[in-house]
C-alpha cells in the first residue's frame, strides 16, 4: 500500500456538481455533516436549477452543492472552489469557471462520453484536449467502479450506477479525512427498509474511500483541524429551517398558536413544508388558494386571537400589498415572511437578490408605514422571526420579515440557544372595558398600539376595518383633521419602536476606521469576512449591519456621521443607499450585485481596497 | 323575545365554549349597534338587515361568540350596524379573511356579508375555495344585479345586453347563475331567496344557521337607485304567485294559481315547467335538498335564466360534508397525539447535533 502524506489545511471550499439526478444535495448535505461532526467551522451553498427534471446531461440540468469549512471562524460559503467534483461534463461546463487556479479537479470519467459532451456543448473532450492543463485532474471512473463494487447485491445496472454520488462521498470523505460513522449510520437509519439499497449505497461508500486510500492516483489526504467554538450544543441549519423554527419559538414564547397560510412559491415553499410537519405545537397551516387568500386567513386568524403568518416571495408580495394595507389600518400583529428571489416578474425564481426592501417600505397605496426586519445569516433567521413576532404581538402591526434564496438555501453551525433564555412575549389581549362610555378599539397604550380584543370576550365586541376610523372609538370617520391625526398616530407607533430595538453595534477593532461598510440582510458574511482579512492586511474598515430596515436603530446617523467614507453594499441597484442619502444627505456610496448570486468575501475584499488605497 | 338554550349551536365538541348551559334571553337590541343605517332610502338591504336581527336572537349565540366579515360594496357596510365582532375587510376578500376565522376558532358563528360583484368578480376565487373546502361560514350574497357604491355599472349578474354607465351599447357578458356556481363548487349548503319576503328570508336563514359548514344563500335585493324592479317578476303583488317556485323538502315542486304549473322530469334527467294537468303525477319533481347527487340541485338552478321568470326559491342542497376547522383542529390532535406535545427544546436538538465543551474543543459526542 502507498504511503500517503498528511496536509494540514487551513480552510477548504469543496464544490459537488453533477445531474440534477446524481444526487449531489444529497452527498454536499452529508459531507457537511460528517465536517460538522469534526468542529470545522462551515458554511454550505447549494445552487440548484429551476427546472425540476431538466433534460439529463444538459447544462441547465446542473445541480451544485458548496460547502466551506475551515480551523477558524468563517462567515461565508466561500467564494472560488479549491476543489471540484464533476459528474459529468454539464456540470464541468457550468462550474468550471469558479474553480481557482490550480484547483483541484476530480471528475467521474465515466460521463465523459460522446452524447454527454455533445449535450453540454464540448465539441472536444476536455480530459483529453489540454484544456484542463492549469488544473490538477483526477480521472475517477466513479461509475463503473460503483456498478462493479455493487455487483451480486441484485440490482439492475441503472439502480447501482444511482449510489455513484455515495461512491464520490466516500472518496472526499478521505481525502479530508471526515469520520465515516456520521455518513453510515446515516445510510442504515434512511434505507432501513430498502436492503438492497442500503447495501449498494454503503458498499459505494467504502469503494469510494478506499479507492482514495488504494490507488496511487491521490498522494495526500488533508487535514482541517477543527476551529474554536463557545462550548455548547451545536448544530447544522439552513436559513429556511431557523426562520420556520423561529415561529414555532415565537408561538411557544407568547402562547399564541401559529397561524401559517401561504401559496406554494419558490423558495417560500420550505417555510411551508417545515411548518407543517409541526402541528404538534398546534400550528396551523393553509394551503391556500392564491396569495391574497394565503394573507388574508391569516389576517382573519390575528382578528381571531392567533398568530397570522404568511410567506412568499417577490411576486406573492407584489399581491399581499393590498391586505398587507388593510392590516396596517386594522393594527393587527401579523407576519409577512418575504425569501426575496431575483425580479423583476417570475425573473429567477431560485436565483438570490436583496431587491424588495423599498416595496416592503413603500410598496403600499396611501401612507401606511410598518416595521420592517431582516435576517443576516441561516442561524439569524430564527432570532429575527421572534424579533417579528415580539414586534408585531407589541406593537398590534404587521411586520415584512425579510429574507432570501441564499439564506434560507445555504446553512451554518448554530450554538443552541436555551428555550427559557428567548424573550417572552406576551399578547396581553384586552379584557376590560377600557373606557367609561364603553369599549374604545383604538384607545392607544404607552406604545400607542390598540387594544387587542379578540371574539368571545363579553363586553368588548367592535367592528373594524378599511374605512378610516376615528381616533379612540374607531368609528369611520371621513372627518380631515381626523384622518391626518390618524396617518400621524400610524407613522408615531411605528417610528416609536425605535425606542425599543437594540443599537446599531459597529465593528471597528482599532476604532480609527476611515471606511465603514453598512449592510443589511444575506451580505453579513461576506461583509464581515472580508472586513476581518482586509483589516489585517491593514485596511482601516469597519462594518455595521441593520437588521432592523423600519424603524432604524436610534444611533445611525452618528455611527454612519463617524467614518470618513460609508460604502453601502446590496444585491439590488442601491436601494439602502438611496435610503441613507436621502434621509442624512450623506455621500454613501453604493455598491450593487445583481447576477442572482450571493455578493462574496472577493467582491468585498476588491471593493474595500479600492477604496482604502486611492 | 326568544328565551334559549344552546340550540343551534355547534362548537367543535359539539356545545361546548361560551354561553353554552345557562339560558341566553337576547333580543333583536342585542344585535343592533348604535351606528347610523347608511343606505340609500329604499334599498333592500333595510329589509334584510331588520330581518336578520329579528331573527338572529333565536340561535341563542351569545353576540360576542358572533363574527361577521364583509367586503367592499354597499352590503359592506352590514357589519357596522350588527353589535357583534365584526372585519370589514377589502374587496373581494371577505371569504378568505373569514376562513382565517373560522378555522382557527371553530367555536365562533362566522357570517360573511356580500355581494354580486365583491363575490362573484373580485373574489370569485375566494368565494369557491371557501364552498369546497366546507369552512364553516354562513355566507349571504345580496344580488342586486348591479354595481351600486360605484354609481352604477353592470355587475356578473346583470344580464346580456343590459345598459349601464359603462355599458351604453349593451352589456355583452353572459351573466353568472349564482346558485349553479355554488353548487358547482360543491357548496354543502346552498339557497336563494329574496330581500322582501320576512318569512322566506327568515326560514332560510333558519336553514343556513342550523347548517353545519359552509352555507351560501343567494338574496335577490333590490336596487331601488340603479337598478330598480330586477326582481318584479319574484317580488310584485300581481306576478309573485306566477314566478315564484317554492322548493319544500318531500313535496311535489308546483307553483302558480292553483299549482297550475309543475316541474317536470325530463327523460334524459333535466327538469322543465310544464302545465301540472298534462303532467303525470309520477314525473312531477319532488325536492330533495339532502340528495347526494347535486344534479337535481343544479337542474333546479336552471330552470330560469334569470328571475324575471318563473324562478326556484329556498333550499336547493343542504347535506353534511366534514367541517373544515373541525378537520384542521382534528389534525392537530391527532399530531399531538402521536408525537407528543410540542416540546421546543426537543426540535431544536432533534437530528444531528454535537457538542463543544470547554477550552472550545469538540467531543466525539454526536447525536443523530
Amino acid at each position: 500500500m502507498p504511503t500517503k502524506t498528511v496536509e494540514q489545511k487551513e480552510r477548504v471550499v469543496v464544490r459537488f456538481a453533477g445531474d440534477s439526478g446524481d444526487g449531489m444535495q444529497l452527498t454536499g448535505d452529508r459531507f457537511t455533516n460528517a465536517t460538522a461532526v469534526l468542529g470545522n467551522d462551515l458554511a454550505t451553498l447549494p445552487d440548484f436549477p429551476a427546472e425540476i427534471r431538466a433534460p439529463a446531461g444538459t447544462l441547465a440540468g446542473v445541480s451544485a452543492f458548496q460547502i466551506h469549512f475551515a480551523s477558524q471562524d468563517i462567515v461565508t460559503p466561500g467564494d472560488a472552489p479549491n476543489v471540484l467534483i464533476a459528474m459529468n461534463p454539464a456540470a464541468l461546463q457550468t462550474n468550471l469557471r469558479d474553480l481557482e487556479p490550480n484547483g483541484t479537479l476530480i471528475v467521474n470519467e465515466d460521463a465523459f462520453v460522446d452524447r454527454n459532451l455533445e449535450k453540454a456543448g464540448y465539441s472536444t473532450n476536455p480530459l483529453d484536449d489540454g484544456s484542463l492543463g492549469g488544473y490538477r485532474v483526477y480521472r475517477v471512473p466513479m461509475t463503473s467502479i460503483t456498478v462493479r463494487a455493487t455487483e451480486g447485491m441484485g440490482l439492475t445496472k441503472k439502480e447501482a450506477e444511482r449510489s455513484k454520488n455515495m461512491f464520490a462521498l466516500g472518496l472526499l470523505s478521505w481525502m479530508y479525512s471526515r469520520p465515516t460513522d456520521v455518513t453510515t449510520k446515516w445510510v442504515e437509519k434512511k434505507f432501513n427498509r430498502k436492503p438492497d439499497i442500503l447495501r449498494a449505497n454503503l458498499a459505494a461508500f467504502r469503494a469510494g474511500y478506499n479507492f482514495g486510500e488504494t490507488t496511487e492516483l491521490f498522494a495526500h489526504t488533508y487535514e482541517v483541524k477543527p476551529a474554536p467554538a463557545l462550548p455548547g450544543t451545536y448544530r447544522n441549519i439552513a436559513g429556511s429551517t431557523a426562520l420556520a423554527w423561529g415561529l414555532v419559538a415565537a408561538s411557544v414564547r407568547s402562547g399564541l398558536p401559529i397561524f401559517y397560510s401561504s401559496y406554494p412559491i419558490t423558495p417560500a415553499s420550505e417555510l411551508l413544508h417545515e411548518l407543517s410537519r409541526h402541528k404538534n405545537f398546534a400550528v396551523r397551516t393553509l394551503q391556500a388558494e392564491d396569495e391574497i387568500a394565503a394573507i388574508g386567513a391569516a389576517l382573519g386568524a390575528s382578528f381571531a386571537g392567533q398568530l397570522g403568518v404568511t410567506g412568499t416571495s417577490g411576486p406573492g408580495l407584489d399581491l399581499k400589498q393590498e391586505t398587507i394595507s388593510l392590516a396596517v389600518a386594522l393594527e393587527l400583529p401579523l407576519i409577512v415572511v418575504d425569501v426575496q428571489r431575483a425580479g423583476p416578474s417570475t425573473g429567477m425564481p431560485t436565483k438570490t437578490e436583496a431587491a424588495d426592501l423599498l416595496a416592503a417600505l413603500y410598496g403600499r397605496h396611501g401612507e401606511s408605514p410598518l416595521p420592517v426586519v431582516a435576517a443576516s445569516t441561516p442561524a439569524n433567521c430564527f432570532d429575527t422571526a421572534l424579533e417579528a413576532a415580539r414586534i408585531a404581538v407589541k406593537y398590534r402591526t404587521p411586520v415584512i420579515l425579510l429574507s432570501d434564496t441564499f439564506l434560507g438555501n445555504s446553512s451554518e453551525p448554530w450554538r443552541l440557544p436555551d428555550v427559557d433564555g428567548l424573550p417572552e412575549i406576551d399578547p396581553h389581549f384586552a379584557t376590560q372595558v377600557n373606557h367609561d362610555d364603553g369599549f374604545m378599539p383604538y384607545l392607544r397604550d404607552e406604545n400607542l398600539a390598540r387594544p387587542w380584543a379578540v371574539p368571545g370576550t363579553p363586553g368588548l365586541r367592535h367592528r373594524i376595518g378599511g374605512l378610516e376610523k376615528e381616533d379612540v372609538t374607531g368609528n369611520i370617520s371621513y372627518e380631515a383633521e381626523n384622518h391626518e391625526r390618524m396617518t400621524k398616530l400610524r407613522a408615531a407607533k411605528v417610528a416609536k419602536i425605535a425606542d425599543d430595538i437594540p443599537l446599531l453595534e459597529v465593528d471597528d477593532e482599532t476604532g480609527d476606521a476611515e471606511l465603514l461598510v453598512l449592510g443589511w440582510g444575506s451580505t453579513f458574511g461576506a461583509i464581515r469576512g472580508s472586513v476581518r482579512r482586509t483589516r489585517r492586511s491593514g485596511r482601516k474598515v469597519a462594518h455595521a449591519h441593520l437588521t432592523h430596515l423600519n424603524p432604524w436603530p436610534r444611533n445611525i446617523e452618528g455611527v454612519l456621521r463617524r467614518y470618513r467614507r460609508v460604502l453601502i453594499p446590496e444585491m439590488n441597484t442601491g436601494q439602502l443607499a438611496m435610503l441613507v442619502r436621502a434621509r442624512f444627505l450623506l455621500d454613501a456610496e453604493s455598491y450593487t450585485k445583481v447576477q442572482g448570486q450571493p455578493i462574496l468575501a472577493a467582491d468585498m475584499d476588491e471593493q474595500i481596497t479600492r477604496r482604502l488605497t486611492s | 323575545m326568544t328565551t334559549v338554550g344552546n340550540g343551534g349551536r355547534h362548537g367543535p365538541d359539539g356545545g361546548g365554549g361560551p354561553g353554552s348551559g345557562a339560558a341566553l334571553t337576547l333580543t333583536k337590541k342585542d344585535f343592533a349597534s348604535d351606528q347610523e343605517v347608511r343606505w340609500c332610502p329604499g334599498c333592500g338591504d333595510y329589509a334584510i338587515l331588520s330581518t336578520f336581527q329579528a331573527f338572529v336572537p333565536e340561535l341563542g349565540i351569545p353576540p360576542e361568540q358572533m363574527v361577521f366579515v364583509t367586503g367592499i360594496g354597499c352590503s359592506g357596510r352590514f357589519v357596522y350596524y350588527m353589535d357583534t365582532y365584526g372585519v370589514h375587510g377589502i374587496h373581494g376578500r371577505a371569504p378568505a379573511i373569514a376562513t382565517g376565522v373560522a378555522t382557527a376558532r371553530p367555536d365562533l358563528s362566522v357570517w360573511v356579508v356580500t355581494g354580486d360583484g365583491d363575490a362573484l368578480s373580485i373574489g370569485g376565487n375566494h368565494l369557491i375555495h371557501a364552498l369546497r373546502r366546507n369552512v364553516n361560514v354562513k355566507i349571504l350574497m345580496f344580488n342586486n344585479q348591479i354595481y351600486g357604491l360605484t354609481k352604477g355599472q353592470y355587475s356578473p349578474t346583470s344580464e346580456e345586453g343590459k345598459v349601464t354607465k359603462s355599458t351604453p351599447f349593451g352589456s355583452l357578458d353572459h351573466p353568472f347563475n349564482p346558485v349553479a356556481l355554488a353548487l358547482g363548487a360543491e357548496a354543502s349548503f346552498v339557497a336563494r331567496t329574496v330581500d322582501v319576503d320576512r318569512q322566506h328570508l327568515t326560514g332560510v336563514l333558519r336553514r343556513a344557521a342550523a347548517h353545519e359548514g359552509v352555507a351560501f344563500v343567494e338574496i335577490y335585493q333590490n336596487c331601488n337607485v340603479f337598478n330598480d324592479d330586477a326582481f318584479l317578476a319574484l317580488t310584485g303583488k300581481e306576478t309573485k304567485g306566477l314566478n315564484q317556485i317554492r322548493l319544500e323538502d318531500g313535496k311535489p315542486v308546483t307553483f302558480g294559481p292553483d299549482g297550475a304549473r309543475c316541474v317536470a322530469v325530463e327523460f334524459d334527467g333535466t327538469l322543465r315547467i310544464a302545465d301540472t294537468a298534462d303532467t303525470p303525477e309520477e314525473l312531477v319533481y319532488v325536492h330533495d335538498s339532502g340528495h347526494p347527487n347535486p344534479a337535481p340541485a343544479f337542474a333546479l338552478a336552471n330552470l330560469s335564466s334569470g328571475p324575471t321568470e318563473p324562478t326556484a326559491l329556498g333550499v336547493f342542497r343542504d347535506v353534511r360534508r366534514p367541517v373544515y376547522g373541525e378537520l384542521m383542529d382534528r389534525q392537530i390532535a391527532l399530531a399531538t397525539e402521536k408525537l407528543g406535545r410540542g416540546d421546543l427544546g426537543k426540535l431544536l436538538h432533534s437530528g444531528d447535533t454535537w457538542v463543544v465543551e470547554d477550552g472550545g474543543v469538540p467531543v466525539g459526542s454526536f447525536q443523530s
